[in-house]
């Protein structure tokens, strides 16, 4: 259920992003999805992609500080209030979104959302009680 | 003017005897009360009675910054501590400061010293004086208030904030001398400037110090301000300012209180006394001085001395304004900052790592300091409230250890790699002024 997204920390420099893409793109490491946070003196940047240890060794090994971090690839019916929905199931039971972010591709029918929640184990269970779609890691790398 | 005609234009050979009989005194007193110098000058085998001629200081052991800071707080302390009246503070080169005190007779001399030196400078009691270095631990804006009120002068004591309001009380209550940073002083003739009040201004003496400045500043400054600017001396370990003086008619040299302090020009490297004219390291030994009396301590500082008699008609012999220093220590707005103090201090802090680099830069005419704190794996949170967290959290930290409001900037690992060369912790992008 969890999915493994990487983080990088950026300094707020032309080049740095285009770099972290160069690395990737030169050993095949795909990226799925990816978020870009910032303030400014820094950014940090957020990304699925199909291989994680072999996208955190490549960056690792180019000098980047990287981290992995837990999260949730949500399945969201692709119509208006879809994503309230799925928000309300989450409201309900108290539960606290750190950040989101869409994907670009679909999962079937669905759209799909990374969310990135405290008290994932909790969440879990809140969604599945509302009839939410998590996907399994595996299947959010392969998209 | 001359404050203390006495002794500011006493005959040498009237200020070498007077010289070598409070060396003796000193040297006594210090082998006998002072904890620190009774172990120092027993190891060194230095007895008071080797001191018989002013050339025997050479035989005292020198004593540094790390000496003080090893028998801190009152390791130096020749008096029991119901004597000592006042305490002040200065920048300790790792974790703590380093502690002075005063007994009623040191408040006294200092304020003797400072009324010298502002008499030199043109300071009468007809002045309204406007004091605006940071009241607190630090020596300056005490030691100075001292001394100006002896001579008489009204005192302001505005302190370092809050330009807007110090313009205020300068045009209001008609100051017409300043005490303060030579930066400082730029920036309020700046800001006088801006706010169109430049004509209201009726200053007429500037007495700058605490940081090094070049005569083109005080070219500019005496313009901005309308003011006759001069430089003075000081360090809180040797008394605080009142060390050393221009006299307003000549402007070239600080005459130093000789009848107070021993001065020698060493080299830095083989601890060599050099001769007049020589640029070396400037050693200072207190001669009248009863709470802490210090005994040929290296003050890291760069200069000159020339013991020619100046047009003033002062025999106190001159320094050099200070050209530099012999360590890595920097100034930033009078403030001394000691690179390993940043070092130490980010050690402290769990996250952060021992890779970071000092960037002094200027802000307008003020100095300002980046500290560039590396994001390595475990100060990186995925979380950005997080990070700006901890970045808070180190520039409070730093703020408190160094004095100092700094930024801090968080960077990448390599970006501090690619500066640092060989461990070089420090970028000076200012220019000299």
């Amino acid at each position: 259920m969890k999915v493994k997204q990487l983080s990088i920390f950026l300094e707020n420099q032309s080049g740095r992003l285009a770099e972290v893409m160069d690395a990737l793109g030169k050993e095949s490491v795909n990226i799925r999805a990816l978020s870009l946070a910032d303030t400014s003196g820094f950014g940090i940047l957020r990304l699925i992609v199909n291989d994680v240890a072999k996208g955190h060794e490549v960056l690792r090994a180019k000098g980047f500080t990287v981290r992995e971090t837990d999260v949730l690839a949500i399945e969201v019916p692709d119509k208006p209030g879809g994503l309230a929905g799925v928000l309300a199931a989450l409201a309900e039971r108290g539960i606290n979104i750190e950040y989101m972010y869409a994907f670009v591709g679909k999962s079937g029918e669905n759209a799909v959302v990374i969310f990135r929640i405290e008290n994932a184990d909790e969440a879990i269970k809140a969604l599945q009680a509302g009839g939410v779609k998590i996907m399994a890691a595996q299947d959010v790398y392969a998209l | 003017m001359i404050w203390d005609r006495k002794h500011e234009c006493m005959s040498r050979r009237a200020l070498e005897s007077l010289q070598l009989e409070r060396l003796k005194e000193t040297v006594s007193r210090a082998f006998e009360r002072s904890p620190f110098y009774h172990q120092k000058l027993g190891d060194a085998r230095v007895r008071p009675s080797d001191i018989a001629s002013l050339h025997d200081v050479r035989k005292l052991p020198f004593t540094t910054k790390a000496d003080m800071r090893s028998v801190y707080p009152y390791g130096l302390f020749a008096v029991p501590l119901k004597e000592v009246v006042r305490f002040h503070t200065s920048t300790g080169t790792t974790g703590k400061p380093t502690v002075v005190g005063y007994t009623r007779n040191d408040l006294e001399l200092w304020s003797e010293l400072c009324a010298r030196i502002t008499v030199a400078a043109g300071v009468t009691s007809d002045d309204v004086a406007q004091v605006a270095f940071h009241y607190g631990v630090f020596t300056g804006a005490l030691g100075f208030q001292g001394g100006l009120e002896k001579v008489g002068a009204s005192v302001i004591p505005a302190s370092a904030a809050n330009t807007h309001r110090q313009l205020m009380l300068m045009q209001d209550l008609g100051a017409t001398a300043l005490l303060c940073t030579p930066s400082y002083a730029v920036h309020l003739g700046e800001a006088a400037h801006e706010a169109g009040m430049r004509k209201k201004i009726k200053l007429r003496w500037g007495l700058f110090g605490a940081e090094p400045w070049t005569e083109q500043m005080r070219g500019e400054i005496e313009r901005d301000l309308g003011l006759s600017a001069t430089d003075n001396y000081g360090l809180s370990e040797v008394i605080g300012p009142g060390v050393s003086g221009e006299c307003e008619e000549c402007k070239n040299g600080l005459h130093i209180a000789e009848d107070h302090f021993i001065v020698e020009i060493i080299d830095p490297e083989t601890l060599e006394t050099l001769d007049y004219g020589s640029q070396g390291e400037l050693v200072i030994t207190t001669l009248t001085k009863e709470a802490v009396p210090l005994l040929r301590f290296r003050t890291g500082d760069i200069t000159r001395l020339n013991p020619e008699l100046c047009a003033c008609g002062r025999t106190l012999a001159r320094m050099d304004r200070v050209r530099g220093r012999t360590d890595d220590m920097l100034i930033i707005r009078g403030v001394n900052i000691f690179p390993s103090q940043v070092e130490s201090a980010l050690l402290e802090i769990e996250e952060t790592g021992p890779h970071y680099m000092i960037v002094a830069y200027r802000e307008g005419a003020l100095d300002a300091l980046e500290i560039w704190v590396e994001v390595s794996g475990r100060l990186f949170s995925d979380k950005m409230k997080e990070l700006q967290a901890v970045e808070e959290r180190i520039a409070k930290r730093l703020e408190s250890v160094l004095g100092l409001s700094v930024k801090i900037k968080l960077v990448e690992p390599r970006t501090i790699a690619r500066c640092a060369g060989k461990a070089n912790r420090v970028m000076d992008l200012r220019e000299t002024r």
